[in-house]
């Protein structure tokens, strides 16, 4: 008894639970409206059995239960060939129903039209980049063997129509309103996938091969890019941004950005002109970057160039050293600004690179360093590496050598959002996450010993 | 020379009766000591699977809360949950554990056709499971590349358990189906060959249809898995590049090329898919009697049964690749693979109208086997209705990798084969020890896992439709999940420590009513199929004392016309009242 009147309210708490639920799909940005139209399509076919089955079982069980008393017995009725059938071809219907408006979306999903213009979405652990055709409209080739520091694309070098394209390392990306595109995906390592809900379509990228996708963007603003195919540790903090615009202001973005031949014909930093700038710096981070600790300075030597570049930038646009909880960042910020320009922050940045790495020195109380490497190497060497030298391919800074007071700082500021929050640092997010494999004092401890034992 | 059945030869096969308490308990070559030897080793990974679902709930439901689920782990978690409840306890339970102890039983015969076999493959089943729980214990920990093992993440580094865990992995599925293949023989060669007099085809208890059909499916679809396994193996230790394309590691060129990523989704899916079945059509089968019997009716349409099992079975090779539409293969392959895909749904619906129909006009009883039963048909009309969504390519587009599916697959293979799996525990119960199972405390644990797990997996479809997407440790700060989002999880999780420790009353149950249950008579719930009709209850090594029953109607002669008792043994000589009495149909 009990079970047929759980089960007709499961069948009436379904049904409000469905419409009563805030969590829903997202608002469209896309023209696959008749995705959403099969979706719904399906809701009422499906629904309507749900209900039906649920409630003839629920009935069937309240109308012939057991009952104390009752001399009621089963009718012996092993087949019957008509109402059989009849069931089959009405389920069979139903199922057509379904399908045939499912098949026919699908075939403008696989038939992209000749005028969406293409970019191409390029996913590694656990970044994105883009790149579009320049003015030639043409994508250039591009393989896994060009890939280096300098090209983290893989363009051809040698082939001309890759020379104009448009290349982004940033996990940032625009697209124009109300034109068809077309994505091209490719992987640098292992399966990705490019998913933005409110396009709703998705793909995975596969390295060794180029899939795609297409849509027509139907309205402005900014939607989150996720990685929605599971690619190891960092899964979860693959993110980037589309923004759709305007196809004016999207051609103004597009005519800013970095074409592949200007990122290949940089001019090589110079060292001398960094070794001058760098003397503001040595006043707080020491004559050979060595950091300071009564300063809180923290050492410099044994940074990546491309890491010191890029958060001197930050912290003149704000980036870091902008939150008011953050002291030492904010003494920072204004020094920053001295190296103001690109150039600036380049020589500087390979000057400083130049300087001998001195040990670190324990600061802190020393923790479990075995524990520690567990820790590390399980959600940390992913990135940092398993010498903790950091890599640019996963845009990770080096931490072995790094003062344990510094990096105690650093860990403190991501968990508390002082640092990384922000919507400038592309990076940072990462972090906030991350430090989670820390969640006490004592594995944090643990830890930072370990990678004061890397050399 | 004229082939005798082997019911006819009785005498012939003297069997090996056990001499000493190793032989009869440990290396025990008797199919019922193997069948509790197997589904008590399943149920005991069982638990750890359920242990790692609530880490990965704890960290979903309420992140930063514990302080040991670090990243790396909870994919760990997830990984192992994964694996281990899909082929170390239910592909064991319902076929080492439920297929040992029926097939020999309900077919009539005395052991399996390969007794020594038979326990070489439980033996291997151990040790593949303590090859994969050994991936615990080794540096690095098991693997976290999810239970897909998709290359090249599973083999790169980046994947917890890249370099140790994936080859425990490897090694243990291996050997599982190796164990696998020794009792799966055993089962189909003891269903075609060692059926007693009388017992046709068409007479076997679905049952017996539905483990047969399954273990067909894994004789086809192991093979494929371990052919995977093996070349993802030499990937891994000898650096081939059978799945590994050119790629980067951390900056550097790695050595593999030319290999397929795609390649290995094909082969994981060829057995992934298959595999499903392999689950479910024993359930299917199991939970067909045990409605049967307890609505005192004929299960309803017996053929369109057998033939549904059988259709869903060979279709269930043509499907695979709906796991793969967002998988960047030729997107052509989707219009074939959906047509496929919805049309397996119309044998299945079939089989729903039946368990349903069989209810109806009925003499429902309404015990602990049976509302387990009941709510199997809520949840798989659920489960299989949202199929319908995933099965179509296109609505999966937007679906694929998120919540929904999570919420699908658990609903429709993880929901209600556990609860099929509590309705024959319970309903088998009673001739596997000889005692009566405490009926209060068996409802009170249908209750907290039926209304629990609804409770689980209805509102996570709802965060799939939101585009949450699954795999992910936490979902970060983000613009399109609300924040009541985080509300729904922690309310998710809390209902999934629910089901987890409401499981302690089936424990509780078994193990007291081992000792304190009531003496259960040889068929307490007047059974019609012949494992109920054994002399000896629990039955004895041999089963059938002197002589082997004689089988003379089908499987489902309950509440027949005419007839004093409300079921009649398939064993009870008479004709069948099919024969005498043309009522609509006939079931051959």
């Amino acid at each position: 008894m009990a079970i047929a009147v759980v089960l007709f309210l499961l069948v009436v708490g379904t049904v409000v639970f469905h419409f009563a639920s805030p969590w829903w799909f997202t608002d469209i940005a896309a023209h696959w409206s008749n995705i959403d139209f099969t979706i719904n399509l399906t809701f009422w076919v499906t629904g309507f059995v749900f209900i039906a089955v649920n409630l003839f079982l629920a009935y069937s069980v309240y109308r012939y239960r057991q009952r104390k008393g009752s001399t009621h017995t089963a009718v012996y009725e092993p087949e019957n060939a008509r109402l059989e059938s009849g069931l089959t071809i009405l389920t069979t219907i139903g199922v057509v129903a379904m399908l045939a408006p499912g098949l026919f979306v699908w075939a403008q999903f696989v038939s992209v039209p000749d005028d969406a213009m293409e970019f191409e979405a390029f996913a590694s652990q656990w970044q994105w980049s883009f790149r579009y055709p320049g003015a030639d409209g043409v994508l250039g080739t591009a393989d896994i063997q060009h890939i280096s520091e300098l090209n983290p694309w893989g363009v051809n070098p040698n082939d001309p129509n890759g020379q104009d394209d448009v290349v982004v390392k940033r996990p940032t990306m625009v697209l124009p309103l109300n034109q068809p595109v077309k994505a091209l995906l490719r992987s640098r390592d292992v399966l990705h996938n490019y998913t933005v809900p409110q396009f709703r379509v998705k793909m995975d990228m596969v390295p060794g091969m180029v899939s795609y996708l297409w849509l027509t963007p139907t309205r402005t603003g900014s939607f989150e890019i996720l990685c929605e195919q599971y690619c190891g540790l960092g899964h979860h903090i693959m993110r980037a941004t589309v923004e759709v615009m305007e196809p004016a202001d999207f051609q103004n973005w597009l005519n800013a950005q970095a074409t592949f031949a200007q990122t290949q014909q940089r001019v090589a930093a110079d060292t001398t002109v960094g070794q001058q700038q760098y003397a503001v710096c040595a006043s707080c981070h020491g004559a050979n970057g060595e950091g300071n600790r009564a300063l809180n300075a923290p050492k410099l030597a044994g940074l990546q160039p491309w890491y010191i570049e890029r958060q001197l930038r930050y912290y003149q646009e704000g980036v870091r050293g902008s939150n008011p909880e953050d002291s030492f960042g904010q003494m920072m910020a204004p020094m920053a600004s001295m190296v103001n320009s690109e150039s600036a922050r380049r020589n500087v940045s390979a000057y400083i690179s130049t300087l001998p790495a001195p040990a670190s020195s324990v600061t802190l109380p020393v923790g479990d360093a075995a524990r520690g490497m567990r820790i590390y190497e399980a959600n940390c060497a992913a990135c940092h590496g398993s010498d903790g030298k950091g890599s640019w391919a996963t845009d990770a800074p080096s931490l072995a050598g790094m003062d344990d007071w510094y990096l105690a700082n650093q860990l403190n500021n991501y968990r508390t959002g002082i640092r990384g929050d922000h919507d400038g640092d592309d990076y940072g997010y990462q972090m906030v996450s991350m430090v989670k494999a820390m969640r006490t004092q004592q594995q944090q401890d643990d830890v930072i010993t370990y990678i004061n034992s890397l050399r | 020379m004229a082939y005798v059945p082997l019911a006819d030869q009785d005498d012939a096969h003297a069997l090996h009766d056990p001499q000493s308490f190793v032989t009869k308990y440990i290396w025990s070559q008797d199919h019922k000591v193997i069948a509790i030897q197997y589904g008590g080793v399943a149920i005991f990974v069982g638990l750890i699977a359920l242990g790692l679902s609530i880490i990965m709930r704890l960290q979903l439901g309420f992140p930063d809360t514990v302080s040991f689920i670090d990243p790396a782990f909870y994919y760990q978690a997830v990984t192992m949950h994964g694996m281990i409840m899909v082929i170390y306890l239910l592909t064991a339970l319902f076929l080492g554990g439920f297929g040992n102890y029926l097939i020999p039983l309900m077919c009539g015969t005395r052991d399996m056709v390969f007794p020594f076999l038979n326990m070489l493959s439980f033996w291997f089943y151990l040790l593949s499971v303590l090859v994969l729980l050994a991936s615990f214990f080794i540096p690095g920990g098991p693997t976290g590349a999810g239970w897909t093992l998709y290359a090249p993440q599973s083999i790169s580094m980046g994947t917890p358990g890249y370099e140790g865990g994936i080859l425990f992995m490897l090694i243990s599925l291996a050997i599982f189906i190796v164990a696998f293949t020794m009792g799966g023989l055993n089962y189909v060669t003891t269903i075609l060959q060692a059926r007693t007099r009388g017992l046709t085809l068409m007479r076997l208890p679905l049952s017996i249809w539905g483990i047969f059909t399954a273990t067909v499916l894994g004789l086809f679809a192991f093979p494929a898995l371990l052919v995977s396994a093996i070349m993802l193996g030499f990937d891994l230790v000898l650096g081939t590049s059978f799945f590994m394309p050119a790629m980067m590691e951390l900056g550097e060129q790695s050595s593999y090329d030319g290999g397929s990523p795609i390649l290995f989704q094909h082969l994981f899916w060829f057995f992934g898919h298959p595999e499903v079945y392999i689950v479910a059509l024993p359930a299917f089968g199991l939970v067909s009697d045990v409605i049967s019997t307890h609505a005192r009716k004929n299960i309803f349409g017996y053929r369109m049964m057998v033939w549904a099992i059988i259709a869903i079975g060979g279709l269930s090779f043509m499907v695979w690749a709906h796991h793969m539409y967002v998988s960047g293969m030729n997107p052509y392959f989707g219009f074939f693979f959906a047509t496929t895909t919805l049309i397996i749904a119309v044998p299945t619906a079939l089989k729903v109208y039946n368990w349903v129909l069989t209810l109806w006009q009925g003499n429902i009883r309404l015990n602990t086997p049976m509302l387990f039963a009941i709510g199997f048909i809520f949840t798989f009309v659920h489960g299989g209705l949202t199929g319908l969504f995933l099965g179509n390519v296109i609505i999966d587009i937007p679906l694929a990798d998120t919540y929904f599916v999570v919420a699908h697959f658990h609903m429709v293979m993880g929901v209600s084969p556990v609860l099929v799996l509590f309705a024959a525990l319970y309903h088998w119960y009673p001739k596997v020890t000889g005692r009566m199972f405490n009926e209060t405390l068996g409802k009170v644990h249908f209750w907290c896992t039926f209304l629990g797990t609804y409770a689980i997996y209805l509102p996570m479809h709802y965060l799939g439709f939101l585009g949450m997407p699954r795999r992910y440790f936490e979902m970060g700060s983000t613009d399109f999940v609300p924040a009541s989002a985080q509300a729904l999880n922690a309310n998710i999780t809390l209902a999934a420590i629910f089901v987890a420790v409401a499981q302690i009353l089936f424990f509780v149950n078994i193990f007291w009513s081992l000792r304190k249950g009531d003496k259960a008579s040889g068929n307490p719930w007047g059974a019609t199929t012949l494992e109920w009709q054994t002399p000896d209850t629990p039955p004895k090594h041999g089963s059938w004392g002197d002589e082997l029953p004689s089988v003379y109607r089908w499987a489902y002669d309950y509440s027949v016309p005419g007839h004093k008792e409300d079921f009649i043994p398939q064993n009870e000589p008479g004709e069948e009242y099919e024969k005498t009495h043309h009522t609509s149909g006939g079931h051959a």
